[in-house]
């Protein structure tokens, strides 16, 4: 059901019934090293290439997902999965083995949430009982499409942030299972490009994505930011935070800051880790909310969180061909039981 | 959203910390004149062996280049090239780097396709400019020397 221009209001509550995230060796050292459900601590995870890597994560926090909640793969009817890898090989070779009817999506690092909504709003509709939505990244792999070789020399900016190794899997449900959480509203974002080129800050890249999907949120509802627990958007980092609260305050007149977080910060000791302005990638958002923040709710810690996960719209060649990067982000509000 | 493409870019280069650039200098000079001293070193070195100065440029050069291998290799050029910037970059460590790592990232697309495609992919473009830098140089040097003088 439509509420307002934007917002999708899923009347049938579809429930996130099990979640499972997969990080590597620098995430688990972080803030949030305790939260995760498994760390692989070797960066090619006993694998002979980085993108061989990345699908055994996959693999194993789909596999995990499954496992936490009893079911087998054969009772999902569908998978939602992407990744930043080309032609999303990073999550379509992790999850061959499944065998369940699978939907490749790719929103760049905002296809934890893309995955989500699309799964929520598959489950809703009745057009499928259980549906999964994973998403992964690895550094080492998305240094290798986008960036320079890993032991290329070369010197970041501040303004860099660092693409997160991990994976993570939700389980959607038609079914409201007790004390799981449920997905209530989902939003589709639309592409907001003011002309960044500099594929070094992606934090400036997104901003104006994620400030037009929350002003959009919570003009569609009728909502203020007071209203939620927590704001999450996915890996805006620190400048594109910064940036974020001054477009929001200058051009909607609305103030998050005091129940706003960006899992981009969330995820490094920013100075001790030498990561810049923070993580990024599809599995900085997707690992941060299938641990902490989807055990919060579960735990009746939040009442909602609205989780906005960003993505840059570009490709390996694009900037070198002039294009700007446009940015994306797609939100859902996320409530407990 | 009523902002324009050059307000949000003046909002962003606000945002935006830049390089501690005297800091980044520094270290550059440090490490790049370590190297130069490594140089002269191996130079003087060379220069006892009996070497004569044709020899010992080419294997100060060769030595150089097969330490920045090996360091390449071992994964520590990388973790020293990022505080030395420049001074990594400009002596001929930089140019060996910067053909080892390609050649060792995408030795996992096989020798031919991975390695052999992509080892000069960021050399590349200097030996492709600086050879044709050269050649116009020498093009306007015989032109003034032989031709006009």
């Amino acid at each position: 059901m439509r509420q307002g221009r934007y917002v999708i209001e899923l009347e049938n509550k579809p429930s996130i019934i099990g979640w499972s995230s997969v990080v590597g060796k620098t995430e688990s050292e972080g803030p949030l090293g305790k939260c995760f459900d498994m760390v692989i601590e070797d960066e090619r995870a006993g694998k002979q290439t980085w993108e061989e890597a990345e699908s055994e994560l996959h693999k194993t926090a789909v596999g995990l997902a499954l496992d936490k909640t009893g079911l087998k793969a054969n009772e999902i009817d569908g998978i939602f999965s992407g990744d930043l890898i080309n032609q999303c090989t990073g999550s379509a070779f992790g999850i061959t083995d499944y065998d369940i009817p699978y939907c490749g999506i790719y929103g760049a690092c905002s296809t934890s949430v893309l995955t989500l909504i699309t799964a929520a709003i598959s489950v809703n509709s009745g057009a499928m009982r259980k549906a999964i939505a994973s998403t992964s990244s690895h550094f080492c792999s998305a240094e290798k499409q986008f960036r320079y070789p890993l032991e290329y020399g070369g010197q970041r900016p501040p303004t860099a942030q660092r693409t997160v190794t991990g994976a993570s899997a939700a389980i959607i449900s038609a079914e409201n299972e007790k004390n799981c959480p449920i997905i209530t509203k989902v939003i589709y974002g639309r592409m907001k490009d003011l002309g960044v080129t500099d594929a070094n800050n992606m934090g400036a890249a997104l901003a104006p994505a994620a400030a037009q999907t929350i002003a959009d949120f919570l003009n569609d509802t009728g909502t203020s930011p007071s209203d939620y627990d927590l704001i999450l958007t996915g890996d805006l980092g620190q400048v594109g935070t910064e940036l974020l609260y001054e477009l929001l305050n200058k051009e909607y007149k609305i103030d998050i800051s005091a129940c706003h977080n960006d899992t981009g910060l969330m995820m490094y000791y920013l100075e001790e880790q030498d990561v810049h302005a923070g993580g990024s990638g599809c599995g900085c958002c997707g690992t941060v909310m299938c641990s902490k923040i989807l055990n919060e709710i579960q735990r009746g810690e939040k009442k909602n969180t609205f989780v906005v996960a960003t993505g840059a719209l570009l490709s390996a060649i694009s900037p070198f061909q002039g294009e700007t990067i446009p940015g994306i982000a797609h939100g859902a509000l996320i409530t407990a039981p | 959203m009523d902002i324009s493409d050059k307000q949000y870019d003046e909002m962003v280069k606000k945002a935006s910390p830049n390089s501690p650039v005297w800091l980044d200098c520094i270290k550059a000079f440090l490490i790049g004149g370590a190297i130069c001293c490594i140089g002269q070193g191996l130079f003087n070195l060379y220069a006892m062996l009996g070497m004569n100065d044709d020899e010992k440029k080419a294997m100060v050069s060769i030595t150089l280049i097969v330490l920045t291998a090996i360091l390449t290799g071992i994964g520590v050029f990388d973790k020293i090239a990022k505080h030395a910037g420049a001074g990594t970059i400009v002596p001929i460590t930089g140019f060996a780097n910067s053909v080892v790592s390609p050649g060792l990232e995408f030795k996992s697309e096989g020798f031919v396709m991975g390695t052999g495609a992509n080892i000069f992919k960021i050399a590349g473009p200097v030996i492709l400019y600086g050879t044709s830098a050269a050649m116009l140089y020498g093009f306007i040097y015989w032109l003034i020397t032989e031709v006009i003088m």
